[in-house]
């Protein structure tokens, strides 16, 4: 694969090969009707290495979560090969796979639909423990005593429910049962996108935290570039279904090539007000197309003002412009210049 | 004088006060003591259930016992009524209060046990359809849209006059033929549950199917799932006192509040007591189970709390 010899100078925990997932939309009741696909993940190829935060950034409905969820197998995928360590989770059948769910576990967006109401705290961070094997009753006592004041909270909140708490407390609740069974792998679905600013950092923060202590690898799923650019080591950008490009963070800030991410960038506000009055924006015409009726050729040909012909006929391949820098696009790979004028 | 301020959880914890929230049940117990529909429902079929238990105690005669000599007394408020017959007796004699206490245990045999098998059926249905969804669901949505094309009533009377009427066999046939509304119910409680993140919580942290449907899914389900029990309670009730009232139920002598409508029929016009009594204790049942179901669906539904 294109990630191949950075996979080697540095070990890949998680590797993700042609990763599809198409949902089938059915018309009508009766079966073997003609169905339209969306391809909400349609081949997308990155490894993660042991210890880092790989940040996964693009707008609603590019396929950010369901490109985290197909990895630990919660959607099926449709094709495409998703490797941790060296197991290869995609050929698991549902024993084998459950066996594994303790060493790669997800924190979910939405902190009240995540929780159920009609478990206690204590109930909800034992679950884990309990489907796998802890049963008595003091060492999944101790152990939700250890979770809660490791995620920062107080651990004589056991017996409550979940509504009692605020958002950021809910989320933390969230990490504290993902970290139930020591993973090592964490997806983070947009665990801060439901909450505050003020307590969107705390929880950054103790994401940072926890990694720092726990040894954790992170796929971070987020649509906030600057909580991206904060926390992630490498930042991959979708659109559509497919990584348009993929860096380590500096390279992606400081120089993007693909021009949908310039876009991106360009619409992050600047904390200097000084600089934010001379910030120019590239404002991109149109819609994103419907995943279920994807452009031909390059994903983002009909929005992207410097496209050409080839741009509407072929897709444009995923390489390495740079070391450790992948894109997709034509004008990279014809090494003509991807850079939007402003 | 006195501020109020609102102060968030951690400023609570900060400031060492012990926030206590009442739990989900102590929220739901508390507007159930303010629910009038809900107590009015809930001390009817109390009283009844007491009746049925304690029949030989409340009972002042043999339900059964007949004699020619004090047949069609009337009632204690009509005239020539006493108090040895408090109700009267019917045409075979049988004192008719006796009736109506022993008949309480009928309906509510056949309606508990009518709902339990038809609940067991239709909740199955309905969780795998909605949890499944695709193929199964096409199945189950089949099934559903067929039975609710078959008129009870009449199934249940073509069954009874080919088995036979007894008690047994009309539990049978209610329990195999009202399991549709909690199919439906339970079918679109799950896909609304389905796709919640707790759910693929569990998925993720390795939970087998069975155990997220009984665990995370089953929990979600109960409020809607105890509203329709009780109406299908009461729907059970109903249908049997209908086959009975058609001959196609509960065989006579047995006291079932249907069977003596159906035997008072022929004396409506001289007697009408002997119809409306049944008549009363049948819908005054009915009214507190579909009181209670309300009641339920009230103090469990979200909006509900405060």
């Amino acid at each position: 694969m294109t990630d191949q010899q950075d996979a080697v100078s540095q070990q890949a925990l998680v590797r993700v090969e042609e990763l599809k997932k198409y949902f089938p939309l059915r018309q009508g009741f009766l079966p073997g009707r003609a169905h339209v696909q969306v391809k909400a993940v349609d081949g997308v190829s990155f490894s993660i290495h042991r210890g880092e935060t790989l940040g996964l950034v693009g707008e609603s409905g590019c396929g950010k979560s369901t490109t985290g969820r197909a990895i630990l197998q919660l959607h099926k995928p449709t094709s495409g090969r998703v490797f941790f360590e060296d197991t290869e989770l995609t050929g698991l059948g549902g024993t084998e796979l459950r066996q594994l769910r303790p060493r790669v576990q997800m924190i979910f967006q939405d902190s009240v639909a995540t929780l159920n109401p009609r478990h206690s705290v204590g109930k909800i961070i034992s679950e884990p423990l309990r489907i796998h094997g802890v049963h008595s009753s003091q060492d999944i006592r101790y152990r939700v005593t250890e979770l809660l004041e490791l995620v920062g909270l107080n651990p004589k909140w056991v017996k409550r429910f979940p509504h009692e708490f605020s958002g950021g407390q809910r989320q933390r609740i969230n990490i504290a049962r993902a970290l139930a069974l020591n993973p090592s792998f964490v997806v983070c679905d947009e665990p801060i996108s439901a909450l505050d600013v003020s307590i969107q950092a705390q929880v950054v923060n103790l994401l940072n935290r926890l990694q720092d202590q726990l040894g954790l690898t992170y796929l971070f799923i987020a649509h906030d570039l600057s909580m991206v650019r904060h926390i992630s080591n490498r930042v991959a950008v979708m659109y559509l279904g497919k990584i348009v490009e993929l860096a380590p963070r500096r390279m992606l800030f400081m120089d993007p090539l693909h021009p949908y991410t310039q876009s991106l960038i360009s619409a992050v506000p600047v904390a200097n007000p000084k600089l934010e009055r001379g910030r120019k924006r590239i404002i991109l015409k149109g819609e994103v197309p419907s995943p279920a009726n994807a452009p031909s050729g390059c994903v983002f040909s009909p929005r992207c003002p410097l496209a050409y012909d080839e741009c509407f006929v072929t897709p444009p391949p995923y390489s390495q412009a740079k070391p450790g820098h992948f894109v997709s696009c034509h004008l990279v790979n014809n090494d003509k210049s991807s850079k939007i004028p402003v | 004088m006195n501020t109020i301020e609102t102060i968030t959880n951690e400023k609570a914890s900060e400031l060492g006060i012990e926030v206590v929230f009442p739990t989900p049940n102590q929220i739901m117990l508390r507007s159930m003591v303010r629910h009038k529909g809900f107590l009015i429902g809930a001390t009817v079929l109390i009283i009844v259930v007491l009746m049925a238990a304690l029949a030989p105690v409340l009972a002042p005669h043999d339900p059964y016992e007949q004699s020619l000599a004090t047949r069609m007394l009337p009632t204690v408020w009509q005239e020539n009524g006493s108090w040895e017959y408090p109700l009267g007796t019917d045409n075979m004699g049988r004192d008719y209060l006796s009736r109506i206490i022993y008949g309480s245990r009928v309906s509510l045999l056949i309606g508990f046990l009518v709902m339990i098998i038809a609940a067991t059926i239709g909740t199955t249905m309905g969780l795998l359809a909605g949890y499944f969804g695709g193929k199964v669901d096409m199945v189950v949505s089949f099934l559903i849209t067929v039975r609710l094309a078959l008129p009870a009533v009449l199934v249940a009377v073509a069954v009874v006059a080919l088995m036979g009427g007894s008690t047994k066999v009309v539990i049978f046939v209610l329990g195999f033929l009202i399991w549709d509304r909690f199919a439906v119910v339970i079918r679109a409680s799950t896909q609304q549950i389905r796709p919640m993140e707790y759910v693929a919580a569990a998925k993720a942290a390795g939970c087998s199917t069975r155990r997220i449907l009984i665990a995370e899914v089953i929990p979600n389900l109960m409020n809607n799932l105890i509203v329709v029990m009780t109406l299908e309670v009461a729907r059970a009730i109903l249908l049997e006192a209908a086959l009975s009232f058609l001959g196609m139920g509960v065989q006579p002598p047995t006291p079932s509040w249907g069977l003596m409508i159906s035997e008072a029929k022929e004396f409506m016009l001289f007697e009408p007591h002997l119809i409306t009594i049944p008549g009363i204790a049948l819908f005054v049942l009915l009214l507190g189970m579909n009181l209670l179901g309300d009641g339920i669906r009230d103090v469990t539904a979200p909006e509900g709390r405060s």
